[in-house]
């Protein structure tokens, strides 16, 4: 921890600790005190930094991320890890709505629980939840995985799209179109690896279900035609 | 958007700085609500005595007003003005005169809250200067209530800021829009109930309130508003005793909650809390949709 640079918010401006951070050839690791839930935290950082948030977070925190690894040692406000692309996003407490939203690539790791629509219109990203999911999430993902270790809220995965949903608690209700998939070895084989990059070792990958899409949604069926 | 805070103070050791605590809240939530602001404190109620909160009362009339109350409430009427609101105490037995002749009064004078306990301010402008305007750091006791508003379904007037108290020690504050409050409004019309604003979160106050009178609890008003109010909503509720909290079942709009050993706070985002005593070791969460939160004072 020595060798961190540190930006202390309550000496700077959030804009100047984002420039500090957004430069492409920005190195290091860096540690970002007192935070005090200040909204776009560590947002649009391109370079492969490790990134520090030593407390609460705001809206948006980490968002657009690429290639960097940013850990938030307390709970992030809504749409954490938004649109990220690639790189890893740590939240050590909870996560409020909206979660991982658009996420094209990366890995968001959530160690509490996740409020409603976590992963909603998800596009590559992965997310795994230590605890429960709110409801609506993965609404409308398109594409990469969601984990969600202990339970989800009403309406999981509705208008899904082939993003995959493992679940090891309870589910409230499945959203439209969504259902139960049987688990191939594949499936299997990418949830273990994705709980040894969260650092899940206490819940073993075949205790867990998989959601997927039922593809009812995908064309338009002559049968529906009077509907418009 | 909007922004809502809210305290309630566990421990009778922080009832002084409940206005300082609640005015640094406020003024956090002023990106989110810089139009107008409002607070309802609670605090100081005495037996026998009904506090009675009117605005626009200039010094010009205060002779002729003060004439007007002795007469009808006897010479146990006290007065406390900050800016332009003016907090009444009088005998409870008259309190419905005393009413009567604030309604009768004219001269711009309007009534805003009364009960026991509650004393509530608002105006137009930045939440910090509202705040200062009627001293609300230096206001001690036992809960409060504040908002700051963006104001989106009806005009920017000091009518239309919040809270809104449509009931004895009632307030309501609210983050979000209602759709269906002008057919909600008439039916509470039809039940007696008048309005002041065109502002859906007074029907809100009102349905509430309405249900009250007919003798529901608390909760069971906010579990029958899931059903009857459509749109979207964080309210907070403020009674004599305490507050509620409830979200619609979408929840699009934000609420969290810190509860430590000595208070439980509110805010429509945590940077709110940041400067609360204790806040490092608080339990921090987010109330779930459709599910009514509520403490009272024993």
């Amino acid at each position: 921890m020595s060798n961190m640079q540190e930006i202390d918010l309550a000496e700077c401006t959030l804009r100047d600790a984002n420039s500090q951070l957004q430069g492409e050839d920005v190195t290091g690791a860096w540690v970002i005190r007192n935070p005090r839930g200040r909204h776009a935290l560590a947002v649009g950082l391109t370079a492969p930094v490790d990134v520090l948030v030593d407390g609460q977070a705001g809206y948006y925190a980490a968002g657009m991320n690429q290639r960097a690894n940013v850990t938030i040692n307390g709970n992030a406000g809504p749409g954490v890890a938004e649109n990220m692309m690639s790189g890893r996003v740590h939240v050590s407490g909870n996560a409020s709505m909206a979660a991982g939203a658009t996420g094209h690539g990366g890995l968001l790791v959530i160690d509490g629980d996740a409020g409603a629509r976590c992963g909603i219109s998800m596009k590559g990203i992965d997310i795994v939840v230590r605890g429960s999911v709110g409801h609506m999430s993965a609404f409308m993902a398109q594409s990469g995985t969601l984990v969600v270790c202990g339970e989800a809220g009403e309406a999981l995965g509705d208008s899904l799209y082939e993003a995959k949903l493992f679940v090891r608690g309870d589910v409230k209700s499945l959203g439209a179109d969504c259902e139960e998939k049987e688990m191939t070895p594949q499936d299997l084989a990418h949830l273990q690896s994705l709980l040894d990059r969260a650092g899940i070792t206490e819940y073993p990958a075949d205790s867990f279900r998989l959601y997927g899409s039922a593809r009812r949604l995908y064309h338009f069926h002559v049968d529906n035609a009077a509907a418009y | 958007m909007c922004g809502i805070v809210g305290l309630f103070l566990k421990n009778p050791a922080l009832q002084p700085e409940l206005g300082l605590l609640t005015a640094q809240m406020l003024r956090v939530m002023t990106e989110r609500g810089p139009d107008s602001a409002g607070f309802a404190v609670y605090g100081g109620a005495r037996h026998g005595q009904t506090k009675i909160t009117v605005r626009g009362l200039v010094p010009s009339d205060m002779a002729a007003f003060e004439k007007g109350l002795l007469a009808c409430a006897g010479t146990g009427v006290t007065f406390l003005s900050r800016d332009d609101h003016t907090v009444i105490t009088v005998p409870t037995e008259h309190e419905k005169t005393v009413r009567q002749f604030i309604a009768a009064f004219g001269h711009g004078v309007s009534f805003v809250a009364s009960g026991d306990s509650i004393e509530l301010y608002k105006g137009v402008g930045l939440p910090e200067d509202v705040a200062t305007r009627f001293n609300l750091a230096g206001m001690s006791g036992t809960h409060a209530i504040g908002h700051t508003r963006m104001a989106t379904e009806s005009a920017v007037t000091t009518a239309g800021a919040h809270p809104f108290s449509t009931g004895p020690d009632q307030c309501l504050v609210h983050n979000g829009s209602l759709s269906n409050h002008n057919t909600l409004r008439r039916q509470l019309v039809r039940e007696g109930l008048t309005f002041e604003t065109e502002n859906d979160s007074e029907v809100a106050a009102g349905y509430l309130s309405w249900r009250l009178s007919r003798g529901e609890r608390l909760d069971e008003a906010l579990t029958a508003s899931l059903a009857d109010l459509d749109g979207f909503y964080t309210f907070v509720v403020g009674t004599r005793d305490g507050f509620a909290v409830l979200r619609d079942p979408v929840a699009c709009k934000p609420a969290v909650m810190a509860e430590t050993d000595d208070y439980v706070a509110f805010a429509s985002e945590y940077r709110a809390f940041a400067q609360l005593p204790g806040i490092g070791n608080a339990t921090v969460f987010e109330p779930e949709p459709q599910r009514v939160y509520h403490w009272e004072h024993a």
